[in-house]
């Protein structure tokens, strides 16, 4: 389903990018295609090294981050709410684009703290069932939980398709379901913990392809 | 109402042509509640209709028990060069449309 263009429901999403990449938006009236142009060229390759640094405010940002950011820096436009279709559709359109290319996971010597903060999260013991990321996805993937299958717990494949939510969700909206199920207090989004946490997963999942969008059960 | 069709470009005359369809539409069932309790209203989408120069090849009903965002496929025979018509409704009264064009050769 995830391989076939068609099928892949998550491609709605894409195609929706895709018109609204040429829509002004904004005050200034531009559309993302004025200042990138094609994303086929302009945005190949961008998703594999994301979450990156923003250089203007020194902080660090994922895809959907940096989509509003030019919302609303270059665009002035509203900043669109997290897991709103159309963030979902820019940022799924972007990192479509750079389908099949592996990611970098290169971390560059500004982002170190944020980093290490991130490898020490993944390996914290959190919530109510007193679990860490690792004991799931590092020590006990390919086991059965419940009716899943544990995964490696990649990123590469967000923004994805999740049948169970019936839409296409981000990597964060899948970190604070984890959260959730270890019965966590799930950390609002763009907190630097999550932030932080897509870091070190990029590392982790250093030269897997991007899969975007992908579908998940 | 977003969606995307694909009917091949071209064709020869009698082959069987695949067509695909996927709507972009919540698909809501009226068994939900929301976050206080109260029912969400049923909203799909419920009908369906792909037409081939004008004649009906394809209808659909559809209703709670189809997923979100829909996705149909069906299979027709190239006759003439033309046009494929997809129209459709949901319950709010919502409608949609699109088109694609085939050549059909031979
Ligand atoms: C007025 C020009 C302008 C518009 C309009 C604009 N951007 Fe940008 N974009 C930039 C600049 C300049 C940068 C470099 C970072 C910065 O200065 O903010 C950038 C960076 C980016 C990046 C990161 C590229 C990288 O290599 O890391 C992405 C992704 C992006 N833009 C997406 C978008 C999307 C999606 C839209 C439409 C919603 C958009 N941009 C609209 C000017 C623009
Ligand atoms: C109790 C076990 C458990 C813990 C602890 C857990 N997860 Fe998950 N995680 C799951 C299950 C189950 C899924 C859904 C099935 C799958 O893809 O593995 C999932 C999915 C994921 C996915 C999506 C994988 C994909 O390909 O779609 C990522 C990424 C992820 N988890 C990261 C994390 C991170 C980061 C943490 C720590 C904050 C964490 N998980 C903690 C069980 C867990």
């Amino acid at each position: 389903m995830q391989a076939d263009e068609f099928a892949n429901p998550g491609m709605l999403w894409v195609t929706r990018g895709e018109k609204l990449w040429r829509t002004p938006a904004g005050s200034t009236g531009a559309a993302c295609a004025q200042c990138h142009g094609e994303a086929a060229k302009g945005m190949r390759g961008v998703a594999t090294r994301y979450p990156a640094r923003d250089a203007h405010s020194a902080r660090l940002v994922n895809l959907e981050g940096r989509v509003n950011l030019c919302r609303t820096r270059h665009q002035k436009a509203e900043a669109l709410a997290h897991e709103s279709e159309d963030l979902l559709a820019l940022s799924a359109y972007v990192a479509h684009q750079s389908r099949g290319m592996p990611i970098s996971g290169e971390v560059p010597a500004e982002l170190r703290a944020s980093f290490e903060r991130g490898r020490t999260q993944y390996h914290k013991r959190i919530g109510q069932m007193n679990l860490a990321c690792t004991q799931c996805h590092q020590q006990n993937w390919g086991k059965t939980l419940l009716a899943q299958t544990i995964s490696q717990g990649h990123g590469n494949a967000y923004p994805t398709y999740r049948l169970e939510w019936q839409s296409l969700g981000s990597l964060q909206r899948r970190l604070r379901a984890c959260y959730f199920g270890v019965r966590a207090q799930m950390p609002a989004y763009d907190a630097p913990e999550l932030l932080e946490l897509e870091l070190y997963l990029a590392w982790r999942g250093r030269g897997l392809p991007i899969e975007t969008p992908g579908v998940r059960r | 109402m977003l969606a995307r069709v694909r009917v091949p470009r071209e064709a020869k005359r009698g082959e069987i042509i695949e067509i695909r369809i996927a709507i972009q539409h919540r698909m809501e069932t009226g068994f939900r509640l929301d976050n206080f309790g109260r029912p969400i209203a049923k909203n799909v989408i419920n009908a369906l209709v792909c037409r081939y120069n004008g004649t009906e090849v394809f209808r659909a009903e559809m209703g709670s028990g189809i997923a979100a965002n829909p996705y149909l496929q069906f299979h027709a025979v190239a006759e003439a060069s033309g046009e494929f018509v997809f129209e459709w409704t949901d319950d709010a009264g919502e409608r949609g449309s699109e088109r694609a064009s085939i050549t059909v050769t031979g």
